[in-house]
């Protein structure tokens, strides 16, 4: 009690009541400074590149802006415009959709469930396993080998396999044929999946407390399923958490995918999704105003659904 | 049997060996889907060319030849923008970029994990959503930023903003969370400043979250293609110059295929390098309640 007076009385002194929240951030800026120093490189780049732009972005989609003229006000126009008058955003909007419900979800439970297997072999097989399935996704431009695959002419490998099987007579334009593109996307995307998530999961299971197996052995989990269910989900909740953002983010984020192999734009648009759509108004078209606006639509879906997943997975083994 | 050897078995879990077995067909049947595609670019680059076009298209070389390897070479003396200049930027943009992330982002995430002060939360913060969208939203601005800085065309517009990528900075802060703070508190009492305590205390015991940032950011790097920034021609990548390559069509398909092996190769060989130090990191990677 006598201490604490003591400490108040002298604060009051030093600092006049006026200008005490000012002093407060003056003495914890100084007293801080080099912590501050320290961060201020990478801080200064990320909101310079990162933080800044989506506030700018989120302006200029109120605006009509070709960058020649000045700047124009336009209200909600780009929005109403993109919702009500663009037949492609609605392709767009739908096929980005499609990854999202389905890429998304599968290459997270892919990536949980090899890691899975993965880790109940020998440290050795695992290491090259791991290898295998988290080579595709850093060995960037490889998946032009699917081109290969899926080539329109016979010498393409899927067409040379089923003209020789005799399921087909002809060729198949697997790239340039409306009801194939999108799945082929798909499957070459999962492939690539793989990425970062799968490897937080292995290291994530790897480090699941042997002690918590046993324990529960002995409280009488009897196979693998239930071991899966009680102990490993539960414990691997932060990675679960961390895997879905990675995953949820990239299954939204499809283009450089979509254009290598169907092309830009893809035959109708079949392959057509928010990011290419994106990329026509703002490197082609030059409509920015409009182009932030459809970047202001992909922000709100990608925060949106990762606020929503993240709440769910939080719920796990509650 | 024998390949249920590769199984660890629990001493006390009851597994299943019908489930075991069917698991192992599982991991196999998608480990050749993943693997396949890599196995088949690998046999391409030693392929001549005749094996190149033959039908039915045949998956492994029958003769292989480091002829695509020479006309490679012979290439790289002969275009108009040497392929050697190709090279040097991407290794460039690679190797700075790379560098000067783990750098930067160490620098950033050694307070952020270590201390609490004014603005560390929210700062923090701010990088996890970053974490939930992707470059793409930015993209619009960015342009404009570059324009304005100068930066179009030079290869600071694609090193420059890789610096703060954010994943980097997130893995770097779980990662130092674990040093004791004991070790910390040892050094200032020798007089070391935070400078010091960053550079040859916090730095050192974070070796493998470098090689995990490395692995994150070289391939993104190794891969780009200049994007919409880069157009003089000198100042092109080497993955830029493979999609030149593949269009000089039937002729260079051979070099081709070496050229997309030489990229394929240096970021797989480099995670299997760094592959223990990764899982170690990745382990410190989730998000906390």
């Amino acid at each position: 009690m006598q201490a604490e007076t003591t400490v108040q009385a002298m604060k009051g002194s030093i600092h006049p009541k006026k200008r005490s929240r000012w002093a407060y951030v003056m003495s914890e800026l100084k007293r801080n400074k080099h912590y501050y120093l320290l961060m201020s490189p990478y801080m200064i780049i990320f909101f310079l590149f990162t933080v800044i732009p989506v506030v700018f972005s989120l302006g200029l989609s109120f605006f009509y802006f070709n960058m020649l003229e000045f700047p124009r006000f336009v209200g909600w126009q780009n929005y109403s415009r993109l919702f009500l008058n663009d037949d492609i955003f609605m392709i767009a909007l739908k096929n980005t959709f499609m990854f999202a419900v389905i890429t998304g979800p599968v290459s997270y439970i892919a990536c949980f469930v090899f890691a899975w297997i993965i880790n109940e072999l020998t440290p050795k097989v695992r290491a090259v396993m791991t290898l295998i399935f988290y080579a595709p996704a850093i060995s960037g431009n490889v998946f032009f080998i699917w081109l290969i695959v899926f080539s329109g002419d016979s010498y393409g490998y899927l067409n040379g396999f089923l003209m020789k099987a005799g399921f087909i007579l002809e060729p198949i334009q697997w790239l340039l044929d409306e009801k194939y593109i999108l799945t082929i996307v798909m499957i070459v995307q999962l492939w690539l999946s793989l990425g970062t998530s799968f490897l937080a999961f292995i290291a994530g299971l790897q480090t699941i407390d042997k002690t918590l197996v046993e324990a529960g052995a002995v409280d009488g989990i009897k196979n693998r399923w239930q071991e899966l269910w009680f102990i490993t989900l539960p414990s691997m909740r932060p990675q679960l958490l961390f895997g879905a953002v990675m995953q949820i983010t990239a299954s939204f984020a499809v283009a450089d995918i979509s254009i290598a192999l169907a092309g830009f734009p893809s035959v109708n648009y079949a392959a057509h999704t928010v990011v290419t759509h994106l990329m026509d108004y703002g490197t082609i078209r030059f409509e920015m105003g409009y182009a932030s606006a459809i970047a202001t639509v992909l922000f709100g879906l990608m925060i949106g659904t990762n606020m929503l997943t993240q709440k769910m997975l939080r719920k796990i083994g509650e | 049997m024998k390949m249920m050897a590769a199984f660890r078995t629990p001493k006390k879990l009851n597994r299943s060996f019908t489930v075991s077995f069917l698991l192992f067909v599982l991991l196999a049947l998608f480990g050749s889907f993943m693997a396949l595609p890599l196995l088949y670019a690998v046999n391409n680059a030693f392929k001549p060319l005749d094996e190149l076009f033959i039908f039915p298209p045949r998956f492994f070389v029958n003769n292989p030849t480091l002829d695509n390897f020479y006309d490679l070479l012979a290439l790289m003396g002969n275009s108009w923008v040497p392929l050697s200049r190709y090279i040097a930027n991407t290794l460039l943009i690679t190797i700075v970029g790379t560098a000067g992330h783990i750098l930067l982002a160490s620098a950033a995430a050694y307070p952020l994990a270590k201390y609490r002060f004014m603005g560390s939360k929210t700062l923090f913060s701010i990088v996890v959503l970053s974490l939930m969208f992707s470059p793409h939203v930015t993209a619009i601005p960015n342009y404009m930023v570059m324009s304005w800085l100068g930066w179009i065309n030079a290869h600071a517009s694609i090193i420059v903003p890789s610096l703060a990528f954010s994943l980097g900075l997130f893995l770097m802060k779980q990662f130092m969370e674990q040093i004791p703070d004991a070790l910390l508190e040892a050094a200032k009492i020798d007089g070391a400043n935070e400078y010091r305590i960053y550079w040859s205390i916090v730095m050192p015991n974070v070796k493998p979250a470098w090689l995990t940032l490395m692995i994150l950011q070289f391939p993104m790097l190794w891969g780009t293609d200049g994007g919409s920034f880069i157009y003089s021609e000198n100042l092109k990548t080497l993955h830029y110059a493979l999609g030149q390559i593949t269009l000089g069509g039937i002729a260079r398909a051979g070099v081709g295929a070496a050229v997309a092996l030489i990229l394929m190769i240096v970021p797989i060989s480099l995670f299997i390098i760094s592959q223990s130090s990764v899982i170690q990191t990745m382990a410190t990677s989730g998000m906390k309640d």
